[in-house]
């Protein structure tokens, strides 16, 4: 059976297990309806021009998950960021692990979608933001939203901060020949809140692992989110991202996107600017090699006036690896004196490697600033035997040039663990020595 | 020391390099001189083995040893060092993470252990303070946004850093101020002993008020046209070049 046709005729199976008095009982049926229609998006989709699900379609992923897949923390210690405290929540093949998980209720909630849709005291804003920001049109949301069950659900109110980062990692254990993954989370951040919140999908096997996975950001007035998404998972794994961010006035809104493993990843990075003086900032690190392929789908809206948004992706394609980067920011008639720009830059080190880049402008407003840049190259020769010149053997010194070239994306990387992190990844997968500690 | 020997070399179909002799024996400076294009660049390249010049005749010896086919960071190793008419700006490493890696590097290719994080601190200090670089200098993206003063005087902090055994400084001097000239040259005849040699490149007889030399040569269209003693600098001052090119 296609995989569409199992999705559908397993979601009658997927409600009973539900409560179908849940507020959202009707939000799923019509998701599920809108997914039937379109189903898996192709090709001649523009918006999936580049990128294929065809092959993820042929397998035959389970949906329902079997549960009670422990895993010893031990064994996955190194995908946390251990080095700090931080909140967790944590999913073994889409279900709650409460062993590795750390949440809290003091002063903010740190704790589970399935909570939050089943208990009265969350009714309320459930109803008011549940499904509010994501799309209701396209397929591979409404197929996550018909599905919703499980996944992050964080509330911040108004002024407060969380004591520490929160990690949301999603782990897949092999258990089942392949299978699929839907997390759905929400995060809300009232006026003036602030946190941090670090996203890790990790598939512990070479079992196939698709997941599609939803997170609605609400980022009301002052508030500030940095939100950190880590994708180094095996090549087996296929992950489709849809993220879609509302912000209010003077919200400062941060996305890092570091792509560096996974057989196909597929980000739709959707920001929607509902006040004045709002800061969306996108950031992106790819490094890819083998046959991966990443599609970094990135959309600001700029719906009203002197807002920024700010994105810089930053790609280094290896062997037979594709890449894709369309940024798409539209200015609304309304939007004046917006300030959108747009940089994406690649390295092709291998001949069999590509990009497709391409910025996509849509601006109704004539008193704007719109920058937008791509550039694909190879390493610069002068700076090569510069670094040679120095006693920097040529494979260090490409490997040092395409550290520099990607790190300097990492500046605005708030947590200095996690910058760490990040730096000796990106050393390691460009197999580079530093000769220097980070 | 460095020894060179009839050499001629081209990029793509173009003969820069039209039969070059050289010997630079330890513990003296050379200067060379010579119209813009005449090819000071392009051998001070080839000397540190630049792989896009084709050397099609003749030799570039150090110490008795051919380094045809010898990697440019393998010449480093065995201290070669060019300080570059046009630094290169590297964005995203900073000069003392640079050194560090360049240094190591180097202790790694002579079956050294890499040098200890303290004496490394200590000696890039005390080669910043040679050099009155501020410290703050030096955790700024290699030569990114340097101004064309504080770029030559970098190079010449690397130089002091590597210590090597032949330095050749392509127009050092062009970019430093007056102060700035002093202090560099300053640097670079500390360093200077009896073991070592310099070749300077330059158009200015300025320097070499600083950076005394053995000896002057005249480069003209791929060719040392004259040689002579420090004294040939002034008269080429005075000069000009027209009166050689015959
Ligand atoms: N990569 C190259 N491709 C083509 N021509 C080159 C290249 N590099 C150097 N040349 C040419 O070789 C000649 C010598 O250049 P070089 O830079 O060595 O001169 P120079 O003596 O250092 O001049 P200046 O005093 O202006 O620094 C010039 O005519 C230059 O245009
Ligand atoms: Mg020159």
């Amino acid at each position: 059976m296609e995989l569409k046709d199992k999705l559908v005729s397993s979601f009658m199976a997927f409600e009973n297990t539900v409560d179908l008095d849940s507020p959202i009982h009707e939000i799923r049926s019509e998701a599920i309806k809108n997914f039937e229609n379109k189903g898996f998006p192709t090709k001649k989709d523009e918006a999936w021009k580049y990128t294929s699900l065809n092959s993820l379609r042929k397998i035959d992923f389970s949906i329902f998950p079997k549960a009670d897949n422990a895993i010893e923390y031990k064994d996955v210690k190194k995908y946390f960021l251990h080095e700090i405290d931080t909140y967790k929540i944590v999913f073994i093949d889409g279900i709650y692990s409460s062993f590795l998980s750390e949440t809290t209720h003091d002063g903010v909630d740190v704790c589970l979608m399935s909570s939050a849709l089943t208990k009265p005291m969350y009714k309320q804003i459930i109803e008011l933001y549940f499904n509010k920001v994501a799309s209701k049109d396209e397929s591979l949301t409404s197929l996550n939203t018909a599905f919703s069950r499980e996944g992050a659900y964080i509330y911040i109110p108004k002024g407060k901060m969380p004591k520490k980062p929160i990690e949301i990692i999603n782990f897949a254990t092999g258990n089942e020949a392949s299978l699929m993954i839907q997390p759905r989370n929400l995060v809300i951040a009232e006026e003036n809140a602030e946190l941090q919140i670090i996203e890790r999908h990790q598939s512990l096997t070479s079992n196939a692992v698709l997941t599609n996975s939803v997170t609605e950001i609400f980022a009301a007035k002052d508030a500030i989110v940095d939100y950190y998404k880590v994708q180094n998972d095996n090549a087996d794994a296929s992950l489709i991202d849809n993220t879609y961010i509302d912000q209010k006035g003077n919200s400062a809104v941060k996305v890092h996107t570091f792509s560096f493993g996974g057989k196909l990843i597929r980000n739709n990075l959707n920001f929607f600017q509902n006040g004045e003086h709002i800061d969306s900032t996108m950031k992106g690190v790819t490094i890819l090699g083998e046959k991966q392929h990443v599609d970094h789908h990135t959309l600001v809206h700029h719906i009203e006036p002197n807002c920024e948004s700010h994105q810089d992706y930053k790609g280094i394609y290896g062997e037979k690896s594709t890449g894709v980067f369309n940024g798409k920011i539209i200015v609304e008639k309304l939007a004046q004196k917006t300030n959108a720009f747009q940089q994406n830059n690649n390295i092709l080190i291998s001949d069999k490697a590509s990009i497709n880049t391409k910025p996509q402008l849509e601006i109704f407003a004539d008193d704007v600033k719109c920058s937008h840049g791509c550039t694909i190259g190879q390493l610069d020769e002068d700076a090569l035997f510069y670094l040679q010149s120095r006693g920097i053997p040529k494979k260090e010194a490409r490997a040092l040039l395409m550290y520099a070239f990607a790190n300097n994306v990492l500046e605005s990387v708030r947590i200095p663990e996690l910058k760490t992190r990040i730096n000796k990844l990106i050393a390691k997968k460009l197999g580079v020595n530093l000769g220097f500690d980070l | 020391m460095l020894k060179i020997n009839n050499l001629h070399a081209r990029v793509e179909d173009k003969e820069i390099l039209k039969g070059i002799n050289l010997e630079v024996k330890p513990g003296e400076v050379h200067a060379i001189m010579g119209p813009n294009g005449s090819g000071k660049s392009t051998l001070a390249s080839v000397i540190a083995g630049k792989e896009n010049f084709e050397v099609t005749e003749g030799s570039v010896e150090l110490e008795g040893e051919d380094l045809e086919d010898v990697a440019p960071e393998e010449r480093a190793h065995k201290g070669v060092f060019l300080s570059f008419q046009y630094p290169v700006e590297i964005p995203g490493v900073s000069v003392t993470n640079f050194m560090k890696t360049a240094i190591n590097e180097s202790r790694k290719a002579r079956g050294l252990e890499e040098m200890p994080a303290k004496e490394m601190l200590k000696l890039i200090r005390e080669k910043s303070e040679l050099l009155e670089i501020d410290r703050k200098f030096l955790s700024r993206s290699l030569n990114e946004g340097f101004s064309g003063g504080e770029k030559k005087r970098n190079e010449i902090f690397q130089m002091a850093m590597l210590e090597p055994k032949v330095a050749i400084l392509d127009e050092t001097d062009s970019g430093l101020d007056i102060d700035a000239l002093r202090i560099v040259a300053n640097g670079v005849n500390k360093l200077k002993s009896k073991d070592n040699a310099v070749v300077v490149i330059t158009h200015y007889q300025r320097l070499l008020d600083y950076i005394v030399p053995d000896y002057v040569h005249v480069l003209h269209n791929g060719k040392i046209i004259k040689s002579g003693t420090k004294e040939l600098a002034l008269e080429l001052e005075e000069k000009g070049y027209d009166w050689l090119k015959n």
